[in-house]
């Protein structure tokens, strides 16, 4: 079995420290007795960082991304984000988080859906605006607000819901397979703007997603997982620079980076087979 | 020659009827004895508009079989079925129980042509909004008012006792007749006990509903109790609640406090429950606190479920008003009138009473309902989709 991976670069050791977990598990009470989620989790993420979880299912990519937002408590290990406890992270509104799914209200427009967050944290009128205005140029849904979900494409709501994410600028953005439902040339259009904004920002990304290409082409680290116990079994650090345009996908150093993405899976994967 | 016609099984069929009521003769029992001693009197009823009746019914189902526009269909049997029924019904007058079977082959000819009629009408495709707003009203204003027609027919066709049951002309006479004391039982039942017991009846479950949420030992002792008194016949204690709180409105107010309370309690408790854990995680993760999770998300969720409740209390409401009112009351409101009216055998008052109570009744539920639709538009069953 992989040693877990506590990979951190010695230069980062000095920049600040984003997420940080020691030993995580967490051990899920089931009907059919108990269900390990997450085993033994090492991971330290720093500012700045773009930061990819892949995996087959069950392996614990969501269930981790759930514990570093508060939505699971761990069982064993410690967890901090921005040198606070989740909890207290959460409460400070440290992060935003996309969902699978869009999860937009049906009865609010998709303004009032972006204005969500900013009303629950009592932002004044003219400030919502502004960022509503802002954040929907940001995802091309201008010209929309007036509209209400479920007149949208599952796409369109999709961005909607990354839109109602970012609104109110936290540094930490968790996004849970948030493309997974979306057409390629979508999801391209997407990633490229996640990369854009990520570099005008110093916004730390966690980003959960099912494919390799995406993985390599948007982050600056790849956690590889594994399920039964959930796991972390490889950690594999971006040779790529900052500055990816789309046609990086084809260069030998991509093309690499993505085979040893492929083998961590595999070496995840024989041990049930 | 049958390329050219359209025959619909209804036109058909009255076609028949027109002519077995020919082949019989006689509509009424005064007709039959005419022709049985011509030298007897020859007042019988439809002397002169038998024919006139079969010929408009026979017309009217040829003309609905030319191939004619839909429109220009329903009003040659609009005219014919109506036309029909109004001379039936003038010519029994005053011959009441006399009906021989002809007559009713004559009625349900003339039905016949009136469901053709509205099934022409329900099957229009208009493009106009306010052409199927008219159509909207105009299929079932025929549906009720041929109810309306059979119901007059038939009483007074084969008489059937007015204690037993009225035609609908006599209790139409006796509501205009009697429109001040109405609107005296009206005022007193619906305007002050019903609308004071159903306020505060679903204000009392809503609250109470929050509370549960919010407070576990509410929900956990509160509920089970609730779907134990919600149980219980609430009719019994409508006696109880006249010792309690007299013979004026407010004892039946509080009657139908109690019958709408559970209905209003069960279900908001039960729309809270309905967002998702994703919306509820969304909230979550804004730290949101309860009351903004439960104005911002969960109240708006349970929209559908707390607009069932009021339209389920809106019947429940008049029905426990009008039935607490028989047991003590000062001498007015809906109730009363109804159980002291029965006594005296002015039937018709009773179905007058009756009628105003549907009235009423359809009335506050369709007010309900308009206001559903424009709070949770957003809901799938009412944007279809």
């Amino acid at each position: 079995m992989n040693q877990p991976a506590s990979t951190k670069p010695a230069t980062a050791e000095t920049a600040r420290q984003v997420v940080s977990a020691k030993n995580l598990g967490l051990t899920f009470q089931t009907n059919d007795g108990p269900v390990q989620a997450l085993s033994n989790v090492d991971l330290t993420i720093g500012k700045g960082e773009f930061v990819s979880f892949i995996g087959p299912s069950g392996c614990g990519k969501t269930t981790l991304l759930r514990v570093i937002a508060d939505l699971e408590k761990p069982t064993s290990g410690s967890i901090s984000i921005n040198g606070m406890s989740a909890e207290q992270a959460r409460e400070a509104r440290a992060y935003g988080y996309v969902f699978q799914a869009a999860a937009l209200f049906p009865w609010r427009t998709i303004e009032r859906n972006v204005a969500l967050p900013l009303e629950v944290m009592g932002l004044p009128r003219a400030e919502q605006a502004q960022r509503i205005a802002r954040t929907l140029d940001l995802v091309n849904l201008k010209g929309f607000e007036k509209k209400y979900p479920w007149q949208l494409s599952g796409g369109m709501q999709q961005r909607a819901s990354i839109a109602r994410a970012l609104a109110f600028d936290a540094d930490l953005l968790l996004m849970d397979e948030p493309f997974g439902a979306l057409d390629e040339i979508v999801r391209d259009h997407l990633n490229e703007q996640l990369l854009d904004l990520w570099g005008r920002t110093s916004k730390t990304i966690c980003f959960v997603t099912h494919s390799i290409p995406e993985a390599v082409y948007l982050s600056t680290r790849i956690v590889v997982m594994s399920p039964r116990p959930g796991r972390v079994t490889d950690v594999i650090e971006s040779t790529l620079p900052r500055e990816r345009p789309l046609d990086i996908r084809e260069t030998p150093e991509f093309l690499a980076i993505a085979a040893r993405v492929r083998d961590g899976l595999r070496a995840g994967h024989s041990y049930e087979d | 020659m049958t390329a050219r016609l359209k025959p619909s099984w209804q036109a058909a069929l009255a076609l028949l009827l027109v002519v077995i009521a020919l082949v019989l003769g006689a509509m009424t029992q005064p007709e039959a004895d005419a022709f049985a001693s011509p030298a007897a009197g020859v007042a019988y009823p439809y002397l002169g508009t038998k024919s006139v009746i079969l010929g408009l019914i026979g017309l009217a189902a040829l003309g609905s079989m030319l191939r004619l526009r839909p429109l220009a269909e329903a009003l040659v049997l609009f005219v014919g079925a109506h036309g029909a029924a109004w001379l039936l019904l003038a010519g029994i007058g005053g011959f009441e129980g006399t009906a021989k079977a002809p007559y009713y082959c004559a009625l349900t000819a003339a039905w016949l042509l009136g469901w053709r009629c509205v099934a022409v009408l329900s099957s229009m495709r208009p493009a106009e909004r306010w052409e199927r707003l008219a159509l909207n009203l105009v299929v079932p204003a025929l549906f009720g008012a041929w109810l309306l027609i059979l119901w007059e027919a038939v009483v007074r066709g084969a008489g059937i006792p007015f204690i037993l049951l009225p035609p609908p002309s006599a209790i139409g006479a006796r509501i205009v007749n009697s429109l001040p004391i109405l609107g005296e039982d009206v005022r007193q039942t619906i305007f002050k006990a019903v609308l004071v017991g159903y306020v505060v009846g679903c204000a009392a479950g809503f609250v109470v509903a929050i509370l549960a949420d919010r407070f576990l030992f509410l929900r956990r002792g509160l509920i089970p109790i609730g779907n134990l008194v919600s149980a219980l016949p609430i009719i019994g204690v409508a006696p109880i609640m006249v010792m309690w709180f007299g013979f004026d409105w407010q004892s039946k107010a509080a009657v139908v406090i109690i019958m709408t309370f559970f209905p209003m309690l069960v279900n908001t408790v039960a729309g809270l429950a309905a967002s998702s854990h994703m919306e509820r995680d969304l909230m979550r993760t804004y730290a949101s606190s309860y009351w903004q999770t439960l104005f911002k998300l969960r109240l708006p969720a349970a929209g559908p479920f707390i607009f069932n409740a009021l339209k389920i209390n809106s019947t429940l409401a008049l029905i426990g008003a009008i039935v607490a009112e028989f047991f003590g009351t000062p001498v007015v409101g809906m109730g009363f009138r109804i159980s002291t009216e029965v006594g005296r055998m002015n039937i018709d008052m009773v179905w007058a009473e009756i009628a105003v109570a549907a009235l009423a009744g359809s009335v506050f539920y369709g007010v309900v309902a308009l206001l559903e639709r424009a709070a949770t538009f957003w809901h799938p069953s009412i944007r279809g989709g």
